[in-house]
């Protein structure tokens, strides 16, 4: 399966020995040469000194998807040679430091020992530089027997180095050296090796997070709190660094502004007042945050203000895995808070989506008066992702919902036939008419609450009206089904009675997979969600299909849950497909998943 | 207990402010406090502050967390947006308040419960972040709504009104404030208007964070003669004479004549002026350290220092600290927030 721009390459080294750039432009260079990458970070939680992996799947066909089976070691931790060892496929290359001497107890397997350590030894005094450029000096192996395009490393490393252009040289010198060894020793390039393709062409490399915090510059945001927490971090920081490009005026004032806040309780809170306040508002956090942000969920629920909330999601429970990916927070983030709660999740499948999607969501939670929570992941939040360039359409403007001027709030009564009231529903879409503080001298003033209250926003404790005020809070539900981002069907066999529904990072394995499926005789359909509340298309695919595979990276198959508990699907006929080791799906799993229920035959067959 | 509305119809000659507005315009809903409640009283002088002031009521946000404190709010500005939050949670959602519109006046209202326990995470870092708004606490040393509990405001000395000795020491709101770097804080008694009404004036005025503990008996469950926090006990060991406070509006002018060498005048943000003046070796409230040993020592003799304690004159506001501009983040167009496709593009070509 493996050969010309279609392998595996993973790096195992020690995390904060700066392996994390030269990884990055091999990734960058391959990407630039036009083929699709996917690189994983598989990192600890850790600053420096524990092993950390980077994998690289190159696949011209496109499939992104991570993928088991490496062909291409660079073992550069002597912690980890073990299992390093362990993970190349039979026929595959292991690259090391063979500065000290070492026995590989494996001889199906081609070793490219290169003297690292001596090298550098020899050109460089300084130990940081010797420590630094072992790294350049792999990634100029790599170049001759990948047969990657030095003018595009070249190219990456400039990008890289802007603003330190004097470290240039020394960079190269260190690639040449790494080259000239493996010219000398090794037989180059390998038979897996890199060469110019079209596929990636257009495309942009970019994590979920960076995107997520640009989503927020378009959307207008302009309150953001947040508290510090792999693996959502990176998004706050990535609106800041946006903002800080594109939202300064000439005077040098800022049209933003970021607290860090206290807690994940604080950080909530903040976005909750600014978007009473009438500014678009948001926070990002993890599967912790999202526990601590409960009780403010409900009140911005109840209370109607609307707030964007990213959750990246990570494997748990509790502290859990804060370096691993997962898809645990279904559950906790639809129904988040005591009471009768009920929130508009959103599942971006990758960082384009992330863009568009978390940019939806503040048009979203406005249109709604509700908060909404764009479900990404680590895997999309913090690795890169080759993916299509951000969109924007400037003639689309923002939806800034039901917010009435001191104008809107004089004419109401004639315009619509009642007196305004905070809670009414005026115009049966069950979403009532908000005002901001400070619109009126005389008008529209009312008392935020998270106590019952009736349709004028005053305190109750009448059960009649709260019954009624939080049945109209559902009916919004009803109101947000319609508005959220439909499914993406994609009906292979139409005669098919066997699906499969997946959302999110599992994208690309699941498409993968149901490609190797069909290549094994095996037609399924599927549908990706990409909201909840379900809307009638995805009703309507359960009802077309007997028997399907609800894939997802949680051990309870919580979106199965939601399934039969909100779109009343007959559990019998989902099958809960479960990944959750913490790391992103791979096709593999998938077909065998599938196969093993479906025809156990070929599924041992195939192994 | 439903919502009470008070009849808005009232005398028509009831004197008018600079505004044209009555007091009554000021007002809220019935309170459904306890008969009596020192925090009625506080929200009166709430109410005279802003009157007298001529502050636009729809100019005001109010804003609170939990407990019988936080329900204050209701009982005045009812031309104000209100916002009770959750409990002890009222200092973040009036940052986000305040990062959205920072032309806006924000009065924050909570109790010891909310400020002292459950929210004092809070407390402190919306001190620390400089927020311009004036925080109240309407501290009576325990929990009302639960009955009675002893609060973390409540001293040691203080049994219950059953007799139960309260085994730990009381959190100083006013030290913690000085301490974090609040740069107006000031202590009063609920019994006190006349002290009350001035601190409330200035506190508004205050460009920065404000914090006004306010000794507020609870009658139902803190007012029996062995409390620390009863009507009697704070009028009896009340020290307001330590520091006295007069507030001049920004367009009035001072009459008021002190003894050479014992009054002060501050000048705020917006114009009006605090005179301050000393009476027997009262401290400098410039000076944090004074202010600080100033209640130690009282506190030790069991006596209640109120007044001004602490000002400095010259902090700068959560908004100076991030660079934002002069209007208010929420009244910016969208076509000066969205960056627009052309943008994009040059985003789009760094990625690839």
């Amino acid at each position: 399966m493996s050969g010309i721009n279609d392998f595996v390459i993973k790096f195992a080294t020690v995390n904060g020995s700066g392996s994390a750039s030269a990884n990055t432009m091999v990734a960058k260079t391959l990407f630039r040469m036009g083929i699709p990458v996917s690189p994983k970070n598989i990192f600890p939680s850790n600053i420096q000194g524990l092993p950390t992996w980077y994998e690289v799947r190159v696949s011209e066909a496109g499939y992104v998807a991570r993928r088991d089976g490496i062909d291409f070691m660079v073992a550069m931790n002597p912690q980890t040679y073990a299992e390093d060892l362990a993970e190349v496929v039979p026929g595959g290359w292991l690259l090391y430091d063979s500065s000290m001497p070492r026995i590989w107890p494996r001889d199906d397997i081609t070793l490219l020992p290169i003297p690292i350590a001596q090298i550098c030894a020899k050109q460089w005094k300084d130990a940081r530089q010797r420590q630094l450029f072992k790294n350049m000096v792999y990634v100029g192996a790599l170049l001759e027997l990948l047969s990657m395009d030095l003018e595009v490393l070249k190219g990456v490393i400039g990008d890289q180095l802007k603003g330190k252009e004097k470290l240039m040289a020394a960079n190269l010198q260190a690639v040449d050296l790494g080259r000239d060894y493996a010219r000398e020793h090794f037989q180059c390039p390998l038979p897996i090796r890199a060469r110019h393709a079209e596929s990636a062409k257009g495309k942009i490399m970019v994590t979920g997070n960076d995107a997520g915090g640009l989503a927020a510059v378009y959307a207008g945001a302009t309150v953001c709190a947040w508290y510090p927490i792999t693996p959502s971090t990176s998004l706050a920081e990535g609106f800041e660094k946006y903002a800080r490009r594109l939202r300064v005026t000439k005077e040098g004032k800022r049209l933003y502004g970021i607290v860090q806040a206290e807690d994940e309780l604080a950080a909530i809170g903040v976005a909750i007042g600014g978007a009473w306040n009438g500014a678009r508002s948001f926070t990002a956090t993890s599967g912790p945050g999202i526990s601590l942000m409960s009780e403010f969920l409900g009140l911005a629920y109840f209370a109607e203000i609307p707030i964007v909330l990213f959750n990246i999601q990570r494997g748990g429970p509790s502290t859990g895995m804060p370096t691993r990916t997962g898809q645990p927070d279904i559950i906790s983030c639809a129904f988040a808070s005591h009471g009768d709660t009920k929130h508009v999740l959103l599942f971006p499948s990758n960082p384009t989506e992330c863009f568009s999607m978390g940019a939806e969501a503040f048009d979203l939670a406005e249109r709604l008066q509700t908060p909404v929570m764009v479900m990404s992941d680590l895997d999309i939040g913090m690795n890169d992702w080759i993916t299509d360039p951000f969109g924007w359409d400037d003639a689309k403007a923002h939806d800034r919902g039901k917010v009435l001027s001191a104008e809107q709030l004089e004419a109401f009564k004639t315009a619509k036939g009642q007196p305004w009231g905070r809670y009414q529903d005026v115009d049966g879409d069950a979403i009532p008419y908000r005002t901001l503080p400070g619109t009126h001298p005389t008008m529209g003033a009312f008392f935020t609450r998270g106590t019952s209250h009736d349709e004028n926003a005053r305190y109750t404790e009448d059960g009649r009206i709260h019954q009624r005020v939080i049945d109209r809070i559902r009916r919004k539900f009803d109101t947000a089904a319609q508005i959220v981002p439909k499914p993406e069907i994609d009906i292979r066999d139409k005669n098919c009675r066997t699906g499969v529904i997946y959302f999110g990072a599992n994208r690309p394995a699941v498409l993968e997979g149901l490609d190797e499926l069909e290549r094994a005789g095996v037609r399924l359909n599927a549908m990706r969600l990409k909201a909840f509340p379900f809307n009638e298309d995805v009703k309507a695919f359960c009802e077309a299909h007997d028997q399907i595979f609800v894939v997802e990276q949680n051990r309870d198959g919580q979106m199965r849950s939601l399934l039969i508990t909100e779109a009343d699907v007959p559990g019998t006929k989902l099958i809960a497909t479960l990944s959750y080791d913490g790391m992103p799906m791979t096709a593999a799993f998938v077909r065998k998943a599938v196969l093993s229920r479906l025809h156990p035959e070929k599924a041992a067959a195939a192994e | 207990m439903s919502y009470i509305a008070k009849p808005s119809a009232h005398h028509p000659a009831l004197p008018r402010n600079a505004l044209g507005l009555t007091r009554r315009d000021y007002e809220g809903s019935m309170s459904t406090l306890c008969a009596g409640c020192g925090h009625d009283s506080i929200t009166a002088a709430i109410i005279e502050a802003c009157y007298e002031m001529d502050l636009p009521a729809h100019r005001i946000a109010k804003v609170s967390g939990i407990g019988c404190s936080s329900k204050a709010p209701t009982y005045f500005l009812s031309r104000s947006h209100g916002f009770n939050s959750v409990h002890g949670r009222m200092p973040s959602v009036t940052t986000g308040a305040n990062m959205a519109n920072r032309d806006l006046v924000y009065i924050g209202v909570s109790g010891d419960g909310d400020t002292a326990s459950i929210g004092l995470g809070q407390f402190c870092h919306a001190v620390r972040r400089r927020l311009n708004m004036t925080y109240i606490v309407m501290n009576n040393g325990c929990y009302g709504l639960t009955k009675g509990q002893f609060s973390a405001t409540n001293d040691k000395t203080s049994p219950s009104k059953k007799g139960e000795a309260n085994p730990f020491d009381a959190i100083d709101l006013c030290q913690m404030a000085i301490q974090l770097g609040a740069g107006f804080v000031a202590r009063s008694f609920s019994g006190d208007k006349r002290q009350l009404l001035p601190l409330i004036q200035a506190a508004i005025s205050y460009k920065g964070f404000a914090f006004l503990d306010v000794i507020s008996p609870c009658v139902t469950f803190n007012n029996h003669p062995t409390s620390t926090k009863s009507y009697e006990y704070v009028r009896m060991h009340n020290m307001a004479s330590e520091n006295q406070l007069d507030y001049v509006e920004p367009m009035e002018e001072i009459t008021t004549d002190y003894a050479e060498g014992t009054s002060t005048s501050v000048e705020l943000h917006d114009g009006s002026h605090l005179m301050l003046y000393k009476v027997d070796g009262g401290h400098d409230p410039r000076d944090s350290d004074a202010a600080i040993q100033t209640i130690r020592t009282g506190a030790a003799k069991g006596t209640v220092v109120t007044g001004l304690l602490y000002v400095n004159e010259g902090q700068v506001d959560l908004h100076d600290v991030l660079g934002t501009d002069e209007r208010p983040l929420n009244e910016v167009p969208m076509s000066e927030l969205c960056p627009g496709s052309k943008a994009l593009e040059g985003i789009n070509a760094r990625l690839r």
